[in-house]
């Protein structure tokens, strides 16, 4: 009988194909919290000099913040900063978070791709940017979109994470219902998972660009959303725009449409 | 713009087909939004030109199918959380999709765009008719508020009758 118990376990164990490091890991499928967070671990191992993790806040279940800090050196570089899954159930993006993590330590081995940006610059990217919501999203609710925070007053859960932010908070967009989608909360960074985000920014005193991953539509989208007002850089903006899009879709015909967030996505009739 | 009516397109659409995508069939369409928050559907004319592929014959298959099942059909999640779809199970996916098509229709206005996410649960119910019945929970996704919002819809389906929601 131990014997077959022991032969049950085994099976088990390499069914679910534990990855042991990142180049055995299956980047082709979905993964779970707890995967991505190993995964994330086993890159900083395989990669130290390179790759490290930081904690930068917890979310409203306690469930920790984590970004990976991708340098070659110096102090407080210039950076660029990257989050996926800020929407839980967009797990397209979180995917490509984990992979963008894998691509970048290969970049850098390589010396090709982003290697000379990591040169001069520091790049900080955070895959699991609502973990609340991810996991509520493998447990419960598919579809879950917001974070899971209970604000007093109301039986619904969840602020709209994504507009949340200080800009232009409350405004056309989003909503002051708590039961909605787009709920932006009670107060501008009433959410530890926004919050966390603009301290780290702060703090930091020295990102040069701040990019953020939805899966929503094929759109590379540039500020703002609550003004029609241009952006100062507006045209430099649009040019890189235009060459981030070609070549994207000089890979495999990929078309994405490009423009600022209010003339763009307007086109669906927006609020 | 028609004043004191609504507005109307005139659109000129290239249908693909879902299973075979290299084919296309053309097609246009008129539809007339109707001005006021009384909620009506949009009128809407169509004319296919060309010819749509016959499926005469896996249309047989699947109707012998589920009426020879011996116990009515229940599925739920389909596509799955990872988005994938059991061959079986794809004819009752793509009949939800047709169905959703009434449902959005008749849900639609010019700030709407709704797509069909997930069949959330499927029911066959078994008639005394010639029809085969399905109950489907489908969740229907709103781009503009982001809004998942589920709804139930009963199809009725014959190889030559083609789909019609009942409910």
């Amino acid at each position: 009988q131990a014997l077959l118990d022991e032969e049950q376990t085994e099976m088990l164990r390499s069914s679910r194909q534990l990855p042991l490091d990142t180049n055995t890991f299956n980047y082709e499928s979905y993964h779970t919290i707890d995967e991505i967070y190993n995964f994330m671990d086993m890159l900083v191992a395989e990669n130290p000099n390179l790759v490290s993790k930081l904690e930068i806040g917890r979310s409203t279940e306690n469930r920790p913040l984590y970004v990976l800090k991708f340098s070659t050196g110096g102090t407080n570089r210039p950076a660029i900063w990257i989050d996926t899954g800020i929407h839980s159930r967009e797990w397209v993006t979180q995917a490509s978070g984990v992979w963008f993590a894998k691509k970048i330590v290969e970049d850098h081995a390589n010396n090709e791709g982003v290697a000379s940006i990591l040169e001069t610059m520091d790049i900080f990217l955070e895959i699991v940017t609502n973990p609340d919501g991810f996991a509520f999203t493998h447990t419960t609710n598919r579809l879950w979109r917001k974070t899971r925070s209970k604000h007093s007053g109301s039986i619904c859960v969840g602020v709209d994470p994504n507009r949340n932010w200080d800009a232009g908070f409350g405004e056309a967009g989003a909503s002051g219902n708590p039961c909605t989608e787009t709920y932006h909360g009670p107060y501008a960074n009433s959410e530890p998972e926004v919050k966390s985000i603009v301290d780290f920014v702060k703090s930091h005193g020295n990102i040069k660009a701040f990019i953020s991953i939805h899966s929503y539509s094929q759109l590379l989208l540039y500020p703002y959303g609550y003004t029609e007002t241009p952006v100062p850089d507006q045209q430099e903006l649009h040019k890189v725009s235009a060459k981030a899009v070609a070549a994207l879709s000089s890979l495999y015909g990929t078309k994405y449409k490009y423009g600022s967030i209010i003339t763009t996505i307007c086109e669906y009739g927006g609020n | 713009d028609i004043d004191d009516v609504g507005h109307k397109y005139y659109l000129e659409l290239e249908l693909e087909d879902v299973l075979d995508k290299d084919r296309t069939v053309s097609c246009t369409a008129e539809v007339l939004y109707h001005l006021g928050s009384r909620a009506s559907a949009p009128d809407v004319q169509v004319t296919v030109q060309g010819e749509l592929r016959s499926t005469e014959e896996a249309d047989k298959e699947f109707y012998n199918r589920m009426r020879s099942l011996e116990k009515e059909l229940v599925a739920e999640n389909i596509p799955d959380s990872h988005g994938n779809i059991p061959p079986e199970l794809e004819p009752i996916h793509l009949l939800a999709w047709v169905a959703s098509g009434y449902v959005i229709w008749q849900n639609s206005t010019e700030n709407t765009k709704f797509h069909l996410a997930q069949v959330k649960h499927v029911k066959q119910v078994k008639r005394s008719d010639e029809d085969l019945q399905f109950d489907y929970v489908v969740l229907l996704h709103e781009m503009v508020s982001q809004e998942v919002l589920p709804w139930e819809v009963t199809v009725l389906w014959h190889p030559q009758r083609g789909a019609r929601v009942s409910r």
